[in-house]
């Protein structure tokens, strides 16, 4: 099976700072779906950062979707990251611009058609049950619906792979629930390569899954 | 309403820099018009023991553009009753030779004093009156003027540019979060600066357009045509394709230049 990320003594620092994931190997299989567990502080975050190019590897190598991150130029950055979905704990969302709009900004970046970008916004819409909020701007929305938004962004372009940053901390059981249907459905249905930060695995999970675990800059499959 | 606001702060402050810049160009070209019209006015006098040629004379300073020699008549017309007509006719022999001197431009005290060494050297010339203290008055006026209104612009455009500043923060804020979120799905940096640079290029067109209702309407005014009808000179006000075009071409480049400086300190969130 082809490897989506590929991690070999991996060292993730910020600045001249302590090292926060120190010398770690792993390795994602495509279209498969991933836990990354671990306490507050542990690193979780950090190294979905690294897999965006957000946070370039202090040492070791780290390969996303075929692209060597560590000494990547700014176009093979941007190209990786067109082919990536991802969801933040604070949404990010662009305040001045319409949840549509906001749904719309990977299509637009990756080039879509307008009638295929207005079709599968309004897809998303529907799944997202957020049809009737269309028109709204991000902070007239609920913390759940902005997550549902950030969450239909992310889904919107097909990427190859989805990064989502604790998808459901903070959310009612309703938009939850709904987050991780799409996530499943993504990689059931579209074979996303799906990758979850979170503290707690939903125990409702009707799919197969990996999990690793963080804990002192180490990181372990769990089985 | 935030949109128009947005817009607002910044045609405000590059209103205020194309309208000290045309103010600064309409001072100068009244200054301009103002030394013409001195100069078209002013002539130095010179005294010479004998005929000089006009050439001769020209080629003394170029400043010098035109000379014409006074008629003597109107003196000895004066005089005719109390002499014999034989007398004078030798008075009109011997008299020295009057010359009025024009001038291609209002000349400044430096170049008077050096107009006069030059015809003082000249073999024969016995005497130059240049009327400096007058000139030395008017001339100084004119620089005083254009010194005032100069410092005025200048601090026009210096706190405008302030304002600019202030606003070009404020622009930071604003866009560098866009700016990011963009930059995290892979928007290469002539799209996610693309807002950006459309919303400085309006704001130019439409300062342009503020300004040029503005002076078109000054221009139009008979108020302002009889202020400088009164002191003798005809100024354009305002260049409809000239002027326009400079301010348009500045009012570009400043929020374009606004626009960049705003991508260079753009710092990625992530």
């Amino acid at each position: 099976m082809d490897k989506v990320i590929i991690a070999e003594n991996l060292s993730l620092a910020y600045s001249n700072d302590e090292t926060i994931i120190n010398k770690v190997n792993f390795s994602v299989d495509s279209g498969s779906f991933v836990f990354i567990t671990g306490a507050s502080g542990s690193g979780k975050s950090t190294l979905l950062k690294s897999l965006y190019g957000g946070l370039k590897p202090d040492q070791g190598s780290l390969i996303v979707g075929g692209v060597e991150i560590n000494g990547v130029s700014r176009k093979k950055l941007n190209f990786l990251r067109r082919h990536i979905g991802i969801v933040f704990q604070d949404y990010k969302l662009v305040k001045e611009w319409t949840i549509e709009k906001n749904i719309t900004l990977p299509l637009l970046i990756n080039g879509y058609e307008k009638n295929v970008t207005q079709n599968q916004v309004d897809s998303l819409l529907k799944h997202v049950r957020l049809k009737h909020q269309a028109g709204k701007y991000p902070l007239e929305l609920s913390g759940g619906e902005q997550q549902r938004v950030a969450m239909a962004r992310a889904l919107s372009h097909n990427p190859i792979l989805i990064l989502a940053d604790e998808p459901t901390g903070n959310l009612d059981d309703y938009s939850s629930g709904l987050i991780w249907n799409l996530l499943e459905g993504a990689n059931t249905q579209l074979k996303t390569t799906v990758i979850v930060v979170t503290h707690h695995i939903p125990a409702t999970m009707g799919i197969d899954y990996k999990h690793f675990h963080i804990e002192y800059g180490s990181i372990n499959e769990v089985n | 309403m935030k949109s128009i606001k947005n817009h607002f702060s910044l045609v405000i402050a590059l209103v205020s820099i194309l309208f000290s810049i045309q103010v600064f160009i309409i001072v100068d070209r009244s200054i301009n018009a103002y030394k013409e019209n001195l100069a078209n006015n002013y002539s130095i006098i010179m005294v010479a023991q004998v005929q000089i040629p006009e050439e001769k004379i020209k080629a003394i300073n170029p400043l010098i553009v035109n000379v014409s020699e006074l008629n003597p008549e109107g003196v000895i017309k004066r005089l005719n009753t109390k002499m014999d007509k034989k007398n004078l006719e030798l008075l009109k022999i011997t008299l020295p030779k009057f010359y009025k001197l024009k001038l291609a431009h209002f000349p400044s005290p430096q170049e008077i004093e050096r107009l006069t060494k030059n015809l003082l050297a000249t073999k024969s010339v016995q005497k130059v009156e240049n009327f400096s203290s007058n000139h030395d008055n008017t001339f100084k006026l004119l620089l005083l003027f254009k010194d005032v209104i100069s410092v005025f612009s200048l601090s026009i455009f210096i706190v405008t540019i302030l304002l600019i500043l202030k606003e070009l923060r404020i622009w930071q804020f604003m866009h560098n979060e866009r700016m990011s979120i963009m930059g995290l799905f892979g928007a290469p940096i002539w799209l996610s600066s693309a807002v950006l640079f459309r919303l400085s290029i309006v704001d130019a067109i439409i300062a342009s357009f503020v300004t040029f209702i503005i002076f078109s309407y000054i221009d139009s005014s008979l108020w302002i045509a009889r202020q400088f009808e009164s002191i003798g000179i005809e100024v354009v006000v305002f260049d409809k394709v000239e002027d326009f075009s400079l301010l348009f071409a500045i009012a570009m480049l400043v929020s374009v230049l606004l626009a960049s400086l705003i991508l260079l300190g753009h710092k990625e969130e992530v």
